[in-house]
């Protein structure tokens, strides 16, 4: 046997039990779902009926579905721009000042690392009626009007979306400095000994450059919110994404639709349309920045 | 000049200091919240009258809590994992980077590719699958999914790239087998990005929120997060031991936080790593 | 080496053969519920006192949140990974029974004479299907109003003295709520939860008071969508929307807001009596449901045990011995003092008469009435949802009422079909 041959099998040996639980535990469950998802499959009967693009048709044509979907859009198109907005806006500062940057950071990343459980209780804990809720015992206190927040139809949806921005600054703004930091500083210091005001060099060097880790970003929050689903069901009453519905992410509807009322082949197309829409909108961010940064 | 650019200064620290008051303070406002009593709790004073330990002693020592069951759950499906994901992780990098073999691009991409696919639409064939193999309610049945991942795979390869071919040469000279050349030579020189991957992943199991739910149906078996989900229920919220129960979920966190301080950020940096 | 492994092998063989031994005398059966800590407590009492009179079988209590209890039952049974005897709300028996959860109860132990002598005419009735019976239960829950003694005194109210009537309940409701200087309400005269008992009130309780049966005789058929339902809608949105002496979800929920002291009066369960006796500093009192015109209701709700479909055996033998023994005077007489449930056999009820929390919701039971749910949970949403509709979104109580009623009608066709 020649050397090359012997390594590679001791390679073949090092990836086998990994390429067993990758097809296994990834490939396989997915396939097997889009083959269920055309069939009756419930947990509740035995039976496995091929059903076409019944299932597909049923979640399409049900209004919660259609509601779950335009909230989840809500939360990612209002989430996604103004948490990488306040990212950039904060990492932008952190960066002009000298003294206690780390702890400022530090601070920032916290609600990240944390459980998204525990952070949603508190929240709802703030969030609460007067006058067991700080917020609106804070509000009360400036004589300012209470806010029903996770139980107002109107105001539910972006009370959580709070938190979510709120947890996933963190992440963005370590993201944002540490790409600064890439930023060549004898580029800006020649450009301000050319007399270029702040904010030129702004708009002119430092946005510029920050352009992909932006596209980055975008990504990633994108599709971090469309996948929403801890914080909506801890914050609304008896996890059902109420008030009347207002909440319900796609992730949740899936949960509903597969864990209480076990109609998997069901769910299972909600979640390979949720899937398509999470590749969909991934695919024109692509294009859309492609052309707008040219790397 | 100088007194505009002291004046944007001092604004700049004004701003970040609001808003880092708003990022701590649901922490303080917690921690503060799990010192009061059952009464004192829904008291409109912010500082407890007479702050004491009796929650935590409620929900950790008290007979019938299960709160220290779901502590130990948590640890051990988080260390499990870790270990499992740095030992496959690393020696798929490994081997993706120092070795040369028919397939090996089709695999890597086969494993990348698998970042694509979100959890939550694999919930529903993992559940079926639990299911048929009698998985429920078991250690096994909540860490299988994260028994290896593929973003670590992708991590580590890029690190395994940079250890010098020669020094394994050498070692192949001197007689080494494959498996100790990988655990004795190349793991040690990526000791860094080891430990970036294990407290990220170690972050990340802690945390897990939506597999453990669906597979874990016993209390005792419930993680830390699944645990607290379902705190409060038919007989009312118990505020002041939800308040006291998400302290305890965080303590490890900020303790692993504070000290790896520099590798959490740094691995935010290097690679984006969602937990 | 060769010494060990063959002291391992006769190790081994001895504890099969122990293992063996000791299952041949045991049998071990499995018993569900849903996690409330005072009866999961209970069971565990009960079972201990099961197993030291019956050696012979070994008992495994399984427990499972409320919210997904009925979900992993569902995904359970079929499977086979389910348990030997079940605790289920009465109100999914239907369901049960129709997706073949449950197996008759053997007819040596539980002939029909003994239902109709031992259980209230309307649990004997509820726990039957085409003349046979599938459960047994230990224990039936009412309704009562309750509230809170100081809240009463503070606001100048005789503190034994409850409305008694649904005009006194609205006048004393008004007196005993409280706004800050925003106009926020503070203390709830009257917690209204419908995701709680709310909805079961509105259901048996105010459709039946203000003339509107809620279901005809068969359970089938929604019958309150008409100007009485209407009109029992409207009493129950009033409260919240013109006299604000209470919202749903104030301060989490009806249970909370009344043990942190800050709803005055609720319409609660029994189940509730040993949760609230447990609360510090709490004085409360528990009263019949108001009247309205002279007219009363209440609203009858159990958790029944039945064996599950496929126990044979040595396993239906103990399973049976323990389903009497969870359901015997003994047993409920312990459910009484530990949970507050009623007994459900009216002659140990009897014996209670003289007590203040007791006596008050067994009052009720003559002129309860049960539901027969198909989706409890669907069912629940649904009127969870007509009063959000009404409430934050302005939507006129009629029109809400008409779809309720035909979305309801639509699940049980569905369920029947």
């Amino acid at each position: 046997m020649t050397l090359a041959k012997k390594r590679a099998i001791t390679a073949y040996v090092f990836l086998a039990l990994p390429l067993v639980f990758f097809i296994g535990v990834r490939f396989g469950p997915m396939l097997y779902m889009m083959g269920r998802s055309l069939t009756d499959w419930s947990l509740l009967r035995k039976s496995n009926q091929f059903l076409g693009l019944a299932n597909f048709a049923a979640v399409l044509g049900d209004p919660v579905f259609g509601k779950a979907m335009a909230n989840t859009a809500r939360y990612a198109l209002v989430g996604a721009p103004i948490v990488i907005a306040l990212s950039l806006a904060v990492a932008l500062l952190l960066n002009g000042i000298a003294r206690g940057k780390g702890l400022f950071r530090l601070i920032y990343v916290l609600p990240y690392i944390t459980p998204v459980v525990a952070v949603s209780w508190v929240w709802r804990w703030m969030y609460q009626s007067p006058p067991m809720g700080l917020i609106n015992r804070l509000l009360g206190a400036l004589g300012l009007p209470a806010h029903a927040f996770i139980n107002n139809p109107k105001e539910a949806l972006y009370s959580i979306l709070g938190v979510g921005i709120w947890v996933e600054m963190g992440y963005c703004v370590t993201i944002f400095l540490a790409g600064i930091q890439t930023i060549p500083q004898d580029c800006i210091e020649a450009a301000r000994i050319d007399g270029a005001s702040e904010s030129r060099v702004l708009r002119s060097i430092i946005l510029p450059l920050l352009m992909p880790i932006t596209f980055f970003l975008a990504i990633m929050e994108g599709i971090q919110f469309l996948r929403i689903f801890t914080p909506v069901y801890n914050m609304s009453s008896q996890a059902m994404g109420g008030p009347l519905d207002s909440t319900k992410s796609a992730a949740l509807y899936i949960y509903q639709t597969a864990f209480t009322k076990f109609e998997m082949g069901r769910a299972a197309s909600a979640s390979l349309i949720l899937f398509a829409v999470i590749m969909v909108v991934t695919l024109v961010q692509v294009r859309f920045f492609d052309k707008k940064t040219n790397y | 000049m100088t007194t505009d650019r002291t004046l944007s200064r001092a604004s700049s620290y004004a701003l970040l200091t609001v808003l880092a008051l708003v990022m701590v303070f649901p922490f303080l406002w917690m921690i503060l919240s799990s010192l009061k009593d059952a009464t004192q709790i829904f008291k409109p004073a912010l500082l407890p009258s007479h702050p004491g330990l009796d929650n935590y002693a409620a929900i950790l020592l008290s007979k019938g809590s299960k709160f220290p069951r779901w502590f130990i759950n948590s640890a051990v499906v988080a260390c499990c994992t870790t270990a499992s994901v740095l030992f496959f992780d690393s020696l798929i990098g490994y081997t993706l980077a120092k070795f040369s073999f028919p397939g090996k691009k089709l695999i890597f991409l086969l494993i990348i590719s698998t970042l694509m696919i979100p959890t939550e639409m694999l919930v529903i064939p993992w559940y079926a699958l639990s299911r048929a193999f009698k998985w429920g309610n078991s250690y096994w049945g909540i860490m299988f999914p994260g028994m290896i991942s593929a973003f670590g795979v992708f991590l580590m390869r890029q690190f395994m790239s940079t250890v010098p071919d020669d020094l394994l040469d050498a070692a192949r000279i001197d007689g080494m087998g494959e498996l100790s050349i990988f655990a004795r030579i190349a793991l040690p020189l990526v000791k860094p990005a080891l430990g970036t991957l294990a407290i990220f992943n170690f972050i990340g199991n802690w945390n897990a929120f939506l597999w453990p739910l669906i597979i874990a149906s016993r209390p005792a078996m419930f993680t830390l997060p699944v645990g607290l989900a379902n705190f409060s229920g038919e007989a009312g919220s118990d505020w002041h031991l939800i308040m006291t129960g998400a302290t305890v979920a965080m303590v490890p966190l900020i303790i692993v936080f504070l000290v790896f301080q520099k590798q959490i950020i740094r691995g935010i940096a290097m690679t984006g790593l969602k937990g | 080496m060769k010494r060990f492994r063959g002291i391992g092998l006769v190790l081994i063989v001895l504890m099969v053969l122990a293992a063996q031994a000791a299952t041949a005398e045991q049998v071990k059966i499995t018993y569900w519920q849903y996690f409330y800590q005072t009866k999961v407590e209970l069971m565990d009492k009960l079972i201990a006192q099961f197993e030291a009179k019956n050696p012979d079988i070994k008992v495994e209590q399984v427990t499972f949140p409320y919210e997904s209890y009925n979900q992993k039952v569902a995904a359970s049974i079929p499977a086979g990974e389910g348990p030997d005897v079940i605790n289920l709300f009465g109100g999914w028996l239907p369901m049960y029974v129709k997706a073949n959860y449950l197996q008759e109860l053997p007819k040596a132990a539980f002939p029909a004479s003994y239902f109709k002598s031992t259980y209230y005419p309307f649990v004997a009735d509820s726990v039957q299907f085409g003349g046979k019976y599938y459960s047994a239960p230990t224990a039936v829950r009412t309704l009562a109003l309750i509230w809170n003694k100081k809240l009463f005194k503070e606001a100048g109210l005789d503190p034994n003295v409850p409305p008694k009537t649904l005009d006194e309940l609205v006048a004393f409701s008004k007196k005993l709520s409280k706004y800050d200087a925003q106009g926020n309400l503070v203390q709830a005269g009257l917690a209204m939860q419908p995701n709680g008992q709310g909805h079961s009130y509105i259901r048996e309780v105010l459709f039946r008071q203000f003339g509107a049966a809620p279901y005809d005789a068969t359970g089938r058929k929604v019958t309150y969508n008409n100007a009485n339902g209407v009109a029992a809608v409207q009493w129950y949105m009033d409260r919240i929307m013109k006299d604000k002496v209470g919202y749903p979800n104030f301060s989490t929920d009806d249970v909370t807001a009344f043990k942190a002291q800050l709803a005055a009066m609720n319409i609660d369960g029994s189940f509730r009596i040993a949760t609230l006796k447990a609360v510090k500093d709490l004085e409360w009192g528990a009263a019949e449901l108001p009247t309205y015109k002279g007219v009363k209701s209440n609203f009858a709700s159990f958790w029944t045990h039945g064996i599950v479909a496929g126990v044979t055996g040595k396993k239906l033998d103990a399973s049976v011995k323990f389903l009497k023994f969870i359901t015997s005077p003994e047993a409920m007489e312990q459910w009484l003092a530990a949970v507050g449930e009623l007994p459900a056999n009216p002659k140990i009820g009897e014996k209670h008469k003289d007590d203040p929390y007791v006596s008050i919701f067994l009052k009720g039971l003559p002129y309860a009435h049960a539901t027969a749910y198909v989706d409890e949970a669907g069912q629940r949403t649904l009127f969870v949802n007509m009063i959000d509709e009404i409430n934050l979104k302005g939507s006129k109580t009629a029109d809400v009422v008409a779809t309720t009623a035909a979305q309801e009608q639509k699940l049980i066709d569905d369920f029947w079909k």
